[in-house]
C-alpha cells in the first residue's frame, strides 16, 4: 500500500524522524493559513499525489510570500499532474503540502527496504541526492553505500556508522544522522515497511539532517496488524473497478486491452495474459479470483470484469484444484443471468469435477464457447476479438 | 526416486483441524501420505479421523517420529508455526500458507538457515512425488508416476497446468516441487536443481518461473556452470506492467529488473529451451526430453 508524502512525514514525526515544519492543506485557503503559521517565507507548496516526479510535471514550486502562496497553490490544486509515474493521463491534485524552505547545503539520498535475494534488511545512501536513485546506480554505482542487516540482530552502532560515513558527513551531523537512521529504522521495521526512502535527504548550512522528501509503502500482508495505518488509504489514487475488487477479495488489475480474463492462481493468471498477448490480443485485466473461490467472488469478478467498456471479448481460465469446475461453472452460470453479458466469452477448464462443470455450462443455455485446452482458447479469443 | 520426501517421509499437519487443514490431510491420506500427526494447540488428545493431535509438534514429534511439518496455520501464526516445527527438530517444512508478512519471513529465514532443515514454500502448492506420496494442496490426478522428470515451479495452477500437459503426452514425473511465490522463501530453484541433478531418475527437469526478482536468473547460470540434464523454461508475466504486484507478492517488476525477456534470455544462454506459448509447452517437453 502507498500513502501520501504528508502522511509518511506524519509518521516520522511519530518516531522522531526530523521533517520540515509544515502541513497539509485541501485548499487555497488553507494553504495560504498554513504558510502564514510558519512563520516566514520563503515555503514550498508541494503536490501530493502517490506518484514521483511531481517537481519536474510542474508541482512543487517556491513561494516568497502569502500572495505568491495564493497564487502557486492555486495553480497546483486542481492541475492534472502528469509524471513518468502518472501514465499520460495524469492525477488530479486534491491537496498540497505547504512546507518551510530550509538553507540546503547538501542533498542526500536514503532508503530502507527488505531485501529478497539475501533475505536481510538493506540500508541504501548516496551522496548523489535528489535524483533518480536508478540513475545513480546505473551512472555512477560507487556512489552509493549499500549496508545489509541481519534481521536477527538488528540495527546496531555500527551499521550507522558504516552508512554515515560512507555518506562522508560532516562530524557535526553525524550525531543528528545517527538519531534520525535509528528512529527511522524502527519505523520501518515496526510498520512492516516495503520501502522507506528519503530523497532527498537534506544537510543544512547548520549541520541538521532533515527528511525533506518521504515516500514509505507497506507490506499488504502485514496490513493486518497495522489498522491505524489503513486509514491513510487514498481510495482516489486508486482505479475504481480495483477499489470495487478488493472489497470482494478478488486480486484484480486493470490493463488497457480488450479480452477480459479470469483465471485462478496468480502465475496462471499472467501467463493466460500471455496467450491472449500470443495470440494477438490485449489482455484486459489480471484477475485471479484464488485457490478458495466462491460461486459468488467468481460472480462479482465477472461483473468487474464486465463493467471495463473496453472489454470485447472475456476469456475464463481455470485449472481446478481447490476451486472446483463445478463451483466455477455455476459462478459464471449466475453472473451471466445477473448481468447483461454483451461479449463473448470463451471457457477453459481443467481439473477437479470438470465434466460437472462443462455439464452446467452446456445446460445452461448460455452463449458460450468451449475451449478443449490453452492453445484452442487461445485461438478462440483471438477470433473474436479480430 | 524422488528428491526431498518418498513414501517413508512421516508427516505431521499443523493447523490439522481446520477446514483447509482437514480437507487437504484427507486427501493427502488418500494418496498413500503417511500422515501421522495433526497440531492444533488446543486440541492435544482429540483425533482427526484417525489422525492423533497435538498441542504442540514437540509432542507430536516425540510421540509419532513425524520427519516432515505440512502447514495449514493463517497467516498471522504461520511464521511462529514454521518456527516452531523447525526447533522441534523434524527435517522438512512445507509451508502452503499464503500472505505472511515479508518481515516475518526474514527473521524466519535467518533463522533456519543454519539448521538441518528444508523448508519448502510459503505460499505454494507443495510437494509431490507422483504414486508416492504427496505432501501439499496439488489435484492428485493430473499426476503420472514413474518420472522421467522432475518439475519445479514457483507457481500453484501453473504447475498443474504444466503436469497435466506433460502427463498428456505421456511423460510422468519424479517430484514436482512448488517452492512459493514469496519474495522471500525457503528453498530456491538452487536447491532443487542440485536435488534433480543428483536423482539418477531424473532425467529432465521443467522449469516454471515469473517475474520478479533475480531467483530464475541465479538458477540459469548455475545450471550453465552444473547442469548435465536436459531443462526446459517457461517465464510468466511477458505481459505484466511494471510496478505492479501480479498476485504473488514477489511478482513485481522494479526499476527494470525481474522482467520476463531478461529471465528468458538468461535462461537461453544457459542452454535452456525456453517455451514462450504455454499452449505448447507439452510438446516442446516431448521434443526436448523424447
Amino acid at each position: 500500500m502507498k500513502i501520501h508524502e504528508y502522511q509518511a512525514k506524519a509518521l516520522f514525526g511519530r518516531f522522531d524522524v526530523p521533517i520540515p515544519a509544515g502541513r497539509a492543506a485541501f485548499s487555497v485557503d488553507e494553504a495560504v493559513a498554513a504558510a502564514e503559521d510558519l512563520g516566514g517565507y520563503p515555503v514550498v507548496v508541494k503536490a501530493q499525489i502517490h506518484a514521483g516526479g511531481r517537481g519536474k510535471g510542474g508541482g512543487v514550486k517556491l513561494a516568497r510570500s502569502r500572495e505568491e502562496v495564493a497564487k502557486v497553490a492555486g495553480e497546483i490544486l486542481g492541475m492534472t499532474l502528469v509524471t513518468h509515474q502518472t501514465g499520460p493521463e495524469g492525477r488530479l491534485v486534491k491537496k498540497v503540502l505547504v512546507e518551510q524552505g530550509l538553507d540546503i547545503a547538501k542533498e542526500l539520498y536514503l532508503s530502507l527496504l527488505p531485501d529478497r535475494g539475501s533475505a536481510k534488511y538493506l540500508v541504501m545512501a548516496s551522496e548523489a541526492g535528489g535524483m533518480d536513485i536508478e540513475t545513480v546506480a546505473a551512472e555512477t554505482p560507487e556512489k552509493i553505500v549499500k549496508v545489509w542487516i541481519d534481521p536477527l540482530i538488528g540495527l546496531q552502532p555500527f551499521h550507522v556508522r558504516e552508512v554515515g560515513f560512507g555518506l562522508n558527513l560532516p562530524p557535526a551531523a553525524m550525531k543528528p544522522f545517527t538519531r534520525l537512521l535509528t528512529n527511522l529504522f524502527k519505523l520501518f521495521v515496526e510498520l512492516d515497511c516495503s520501502l522507506v526512502e528519503i530523497n532527498p535527504l537534506v544537510l543544512t548550512a547548520d549541520d541538521r539532517v532533515l527528511a525533506l522528501d518521504a515516500k514509505v509503502n507497506f507490506d499488504d500482508n502485514a496490513l493486518y496488524r497495522h489498522k491505524d495505518i489503513l486509514d491513510y488509504r487514498d481510495l482516489d489514487e486508486e482505479d475504481p473497478l480495483e477499489v470495487e475488487a478488493s472489497r470482494h477479495n478478488l486480486n484484480y488489475i486493470k490493463l488497457d486491452g480488450n479480452v477480459g480474463n479470469m483465471v485462478n492462481g496468480a502465475g496462471l493468471a499472467m501467463a493466460t495474459m500471455d496467450i491472449i498477448k500470443r495470440a494477438g490480443a490485449s489482455p484486459a485485466n489480471f484477475l485471479d479470483v484464488g485457490g478458495g473461490a466462491s460461486a459468488e467472488m467468481v460472480e462479482n469478478g465477472f461483473r468487474i470484469i464486465l463493467s471495463d467498456p473496453n472489454v470485447r471479448g472475456i476469456l475464463i481460465n481455470i485449472f481446478g484444484g481447490i476451486l472446483r469446475c463445478d463451483v466455477l461453472a455455476q459462478g459464471v452460470v449466475e453472473a451471466a443471468r445477473k448481468t447483461r453479458v454483451n461479449v463473448p466469452v470463451v471457457v477453459r477448464m481443467e481439473g477437479t469435477n470438470v465434466e460437472e462443470g462443462r455439464r452446467i455450462l452446456a445446460e445452461s443455455g448460455l452463449n458460450l464457447t468451449s475451449a478443449v485446452d490453452l492453445k484452442d482458447a487461445a485461438a478462440k479469443v483471438a477470433a473474436i476479438v479480430k | 526416486m524422488s528428491i526431498f520426501v518418498d513414501k517413508n517421509t512421516r508427516v505431521l499437519v499443523q493447523g490439522i483441524t481446520g477446514r483447509e487443514g482437514q480437507f487437504h490431510t484427507r486427501q493427502c491420506i488418500a494418496y498413500g501420505t503417511r500422515v501421522v500427526a495433526g497440531v492444533t494447540p488446543g486440541k492435544g488428545g482429540q483425533k482427526m479421523d484417525e489422525v492423533p493431535v497435538f498441542d504442540t509438534v514437540r509432542q507430536a514429534v516425540a510421540a509419532t517420529g513425524a520427519n516432515c511439518s505440512l502447514i495449514f496455520v493463517p497467516p498471522p501464526f504461520a511464521a511462529d508455526a514454521i518456527l516452531e516445527a523447525a526447533e522441534a527438530g523434524v527435517s522438512v517444512i512445507v509451508a502452503i500458507t499464503e500472505g505472511i508478512p515479508v518481515m516475518d519471513m526474514l527473521k524466519v529465514k535467518n533463522f533456519i538457515q543454519n539448521k538441518p532443515v528444508r523448508l519448502i514454500g510459503p505460499n505454494c502448492p507443495g510437494i509431490i512425488t507422483p504414486g508416492a506420496c504427496k505432501i501439499g494442496i496439488m489435484p492428485a490426478a493430473i499426476h503420472k508416476p514413474g518420472g522421467p522428470i522432475g518439475v519445479v515451479s514457483r507457481s500453484g495452477t501453473l504447475t498443474y497446468e504444466v503436469v497435466h500437459q506433460l502427463t498428456g503426452q505421456g511423460i510422468g514425473q519424479t517430484t514436482c516441487i512448488g517452492i512459493g511465490g514469496d519474495p522471500v522463501n525457503g528453498t530456491n530453484f538452487i536447491d532443487c536443481l542440485e536435488a534433480f541433478e543428483a536423482d539418477p531418475e531424473t532425467r529432465g527437469i521443467v522449469m516454471v518461473g515469473e517475474i520478479g526478482g533475480s531467483a530464475e536468473e541465479e538458477a540459469a547460470a548455475w545450471i550453465a556452470a552444473n547442469g548435465t540434464k536436459p531443462v526446459v523454461g517457461f517465464i510468466a508475466g511477458l505481459t505484466a506492467p511494471p510496478g505492479r504486484r501480479m498476485g504473488h507478492a514477489g511478482a513485481i517488476v522494479s526499476g527494470g529488473s525481474g522482467t520476463a525477456e531478461g529471465k528468458i534470455a538468461a535462461m537461453r544462454q544457459s542452454g535452456i529451451e525456453v517455451c514462450e506459448d504455454l499452449g505448447t509447452l507439452g510438446e516442446m517437453c516431448a521434443r526436448v526430453f523424447g
